[in-house]
């Protein structure tokens, strides 16, 4: 069972979830993100589609003919934001503000826009390509 | 299907159960929550015994009533998510593991047939049925630490040292099959880490036999306890609608009377060949919660049975080259089996460009694994959907116009793994 | 019959504290004290956590601490003498960590249980702390990941002997700070040696 994957430009986002509600996808499992910063020209995506630097991918899940739908947005560098999908699903909330938290993707809307995971006054989104893995070195001594 | 996520009904109490400030606001802690003289916010945790780790909880109070309410988390954020990154597909099951330390091989699993997925791989009938044999032994051992620490968290506390002793004699199984009590490592892309050791049916009907009388024992000291129900029944309750609302899965789904199970619904393994039924509740309040998990107990010992039939023979893991290190004999013998052996374990394999979703049903609810490759021996990026996660948005619903003590049984019922919910 | 202690226990029941032979024993105040201390070390509820699960199989039926006098985990770190970091220590855990172990009283230990604990263990990146004893002295290190039950049973009564013997007061004297001590352990002992590392 695989599952089918739409690509949907960040305006047609609400829209689009709105309309798989109604066909009665029940819930939003998952909403995550993808930092495409080493691939800036990849063609894994149809033609009509710009490639950006941010992909939020959103993953609904219908019960009455079970499947899972999986959406896919581009979001460039320069205007991270996205509307929220707070207003449908109610538990994205902090699924949202864990990609927020990870990738500073701006969720407009959402109702508690702060830090999830990481402490209040942390710099930088730590699943960014862009900021380091944060690895000290580990010296290795001989035993005595 | 009776439920549309913007019932308003479920919009309602969401805006007033839920605390939206956040931790650091000071001000705005000070000017809008506590509306009248008697109200005030408690921080609860995230050193707390009962909140199960490191959650922490902020509670406007009004009196002993808990208001509204706010789950922080964070505590516990490993970055493994980043780390996934740096490790090769081999490896990765070693992280995820120590994702959600009470059912690690699900973790494993939902890794293994990501990558599965992306490489094409088909999976020997052998290590299929290992796995599911592997993952109910794990359910078992997981739902028995939640009897324990429900238990324990609710004041019953004999009822720790029951459910620690019976845990033993699971982890004492998984220990002989995988060689560790936990965090085990043994379902890998391509199948399991080894095959199952000599004797291990007789261990396993031990177990099984074993453990219904242990689990009517249970009932004994706590189902029919007129204490136990009295704390449990009617506290902390929540509806279908709201759960869907709330992408919640798992048991707590479950305890609403709404039958959804990934094994049933959508299969993996070979779950549509072994027989069981879906434990459903019908109050949905953490009465319900713990009775699913007592007898999703019973309904595993069911599966096992039937897996012990059904063990096929042959191969616990692929025979194909690219993913499988060469038998440990002839490295012995052969230089290119070693050479080949040595470049598996360092460089590791490389997986087709794409990107999937697979998901698993775990103690907890829907484990998934969202997987992006680039056609290397690293995954681009590997995301866990933890349903501990997205099952800790219920807390402020379910405690909402309950007393603080009721939260403490409200928290346990929803059985959160914090590694999970931080990762 | 007659026990070195007390002499005849049946004069003991008839006549009580009349019927015992010497009911006194010599020694000194600073023994007793330590052998005090190590016998009712109580440890406090950190789990953070896959090492929590194991601390608390530690704590059940089938490994039973128990037998140390150290069943007792309390919640408040006001009552604790023991804490034993049990799983990796974020960044945001850091502080508070440091301040539940200021709120401990004197004198108090620091078990670092796993590798996690340790030494970041595998997690080598952003979000964990390389090491608890950045933040609070460590007393004794317990390998493993998730170290057995014994290993932390192993690690207990080691810290038991280290109070015993008076060597982590004695240090502590010396330097005005809490500990910092490496236990190696070694091939074919049960006990183990210490060596500090200043």
């Amino acid at each position: 069972m695989t599952d089918s994957v739409l690509h949907v430009s960040r305006d047609q986002l609400t829209e689009t979830v709105a309309g798989l509600r109604d066909e009665g996808y029940v819930s939003v499992l998952d909403v995550t993100a993808v930092d495409y910063l080493e691939h800036p020209g990849r063609t894994d995506l149809p033609d009509k589609v710009a490639p950006e630097r941010f992909e939020l991918v959103v993953t609904l899940i219908s019960h009455t003919a079970p499947g899972r739908t999986r959406l896919r947005v581009q979001v460039p560098d320069d205007d991270p934001t996205v509307p929220t999908l707070f207003d449908l699903y109610p538990g994205t909330e902090a699924l949202e503000r864990e990609v927020a938290d990870m990738f500073g993707i701006v969720f407009e809307g959402h109702p508690d826009p702060s830090r999830i995971l990481m402490p209040p006054d942390w710099e930088g989104h730590p699943l960014r390509k862009d900021f380091s893995v944060g690895q000290i070195p580990v010296q290795f001594k001989a035993t005595r | 299907m009776n439920s549309i996520a913007t019932d308003e009904a479920v919009r309602r109490r969401d805006d007033s159960a839920v605390l939206r400030i956040a931790e650091d606001d000071g001000e705005r802690l000070e000017a809008e929550a506590g509306t009248s003289d008697t109200s005030m916010v408690m921080n609860m945790g995230p050193q707390h015994p009962s909140t199960h780790g490191v959650l922490r909880l902020m509670l406007e109070m009004e009196g002993e009533t808990v208001m509204r309410s706010k789950p922080v988390i964070g505590y516990l954020h490993t970055g493994m998510e980043k780390t996934a990154e740096t490790l090769t597909y081999l490896q990765g099951p070693t992280n995820v593991t120590r994702m959600d330390y009470a059912s690690p091989l699900f973790s494993e699993l939902a890794f293994s047939m990501a990558t599965e997925a992306l490489l094409g791989l088909e999976v020997p009938p052998r290590a299929t049925w290992i796995r599911m044999l592997m993952c109910e032994l794990n359910r078992i051992s997981s739902h028995l630490l939640f009897q324990a620490t429900n238990g324990m968290d609710i004041g019953a506390v004999s009822m720790m040292i029951y459910g620690w002793r019976e845990r033993e004699e699971a982890l004492r199984l998984l220990e002989t099959i995988t060689g560790l009590r936990m965090n085990h490592n043994f379902i890998r892309p391509g199948g399991v880490a080894a095959d199952l050791p000599d004797g291990w049916r007789d261990e396993v009907l031990t177990l099984i036999d074993a453990l219904p009388a242990r689990l009517n024992e249970f009932d004994t000291l706590l189902t029919g306890q007129p204490i136990y129900r009295e704390r449990l029944q009617g506290v902390g309750v929540i509806n279908t609608a709201e759960c869907l609302a709330l992408g919640v899965t798992g048991p707590i789904l479950r305890s609403t009377g709404y039958a959804w199970d990934l094994r049933r619904d959508m299969p993996y393994l070979a779950y549509d060949q072994v027989d069981f039924d879906v434990v459903v509740g019908t109050y949905g309040d953490c009465f319900d919660r713990y009775a699913i998990r007592l007898n999703e107990i019973r309904e595993s010992i069911r599966i096992l049975a039937q897996i012990l039939h059904q063990m096929p023979s042959g191969d616990y893991r692929v025979q194909d080259k690219k993913v499988t290190p060469p038998p440990r004999a002839r490295i012995d013998e052969s230089m290119e089996a070693l050479i080949h052996h040595f470049k598996i374990f360092t460089e590791g394999f490389k997986v087709p460009a794409g990107e999937v979703y697979a998901a698993v049903e775990s103690p907890r609810g829907e484990l998934g694994c969202y997987m992006v490759s680039d056609g290397s021996a690293v995954p681009y990026r590997m995301h866990i959907r933890g349903p501990s996660f997205v099952n800790l948005q219920t807390l402020p619903h379910m405690m909402q116009g309950g007393m603080v003590a009721d939260a403490v049984a409200i928290i346990s019922s929803v059985d959160p793994i914090m590694g999970e919910v931080d990762r | 019959m007659k026990l070195p202690l007390l002499g005849d226990p049946k004069a003991v029941i008839d006549q009580g504290l009349e019927g015992v032979d010497h009911n006194f024993v010599t020694g000194k105040l600073e023994d007793l004290v330590k052998w005090s201390r190590a016998r009712s070390c109580w440890p406090a509820t950190f789990g953070l956590a896959c090492c929590a699960i194991e601390m608390m199989a530690t704590g059940g039926a089938h490994y039973d601490l128990a037998r140390y006098g150290m069943e007792v985990f309390r919640a408040s770190p006001r009552q604790a003498d023991l804490m034993i970091v049990a799983g990796r220590v974020s960044q945001k855990m850091a502080p508070i960590l440091r301040r539940i172990y200021d709120q401990m009283m004197e004198p108090k230990w620091v078990i670092s249980m796993g590798v996690c604990a340790s030494s970041g263990g595998m997690f080598n990146n952003y979000a964990i702390v390389q090491g608890v004893d950045q933040i609070v002295p460590v007393d004794v290190y317990a390998p493993g990941c998730p170290p057995g039950p014994e290993t932390l049973m192993h690690a207990i009564l080691t810290l038991h002997d280290k109070i015993t013997s008076g060597e982590i007061t004695r240090r502590r004297d010396e330097t005005g700070a809490g500990a910092n001590l490496t236990v190696d352990q070694r091939d074919g002992q049960t006990s183990t040696g210490v060596v500090i590392r200043k």
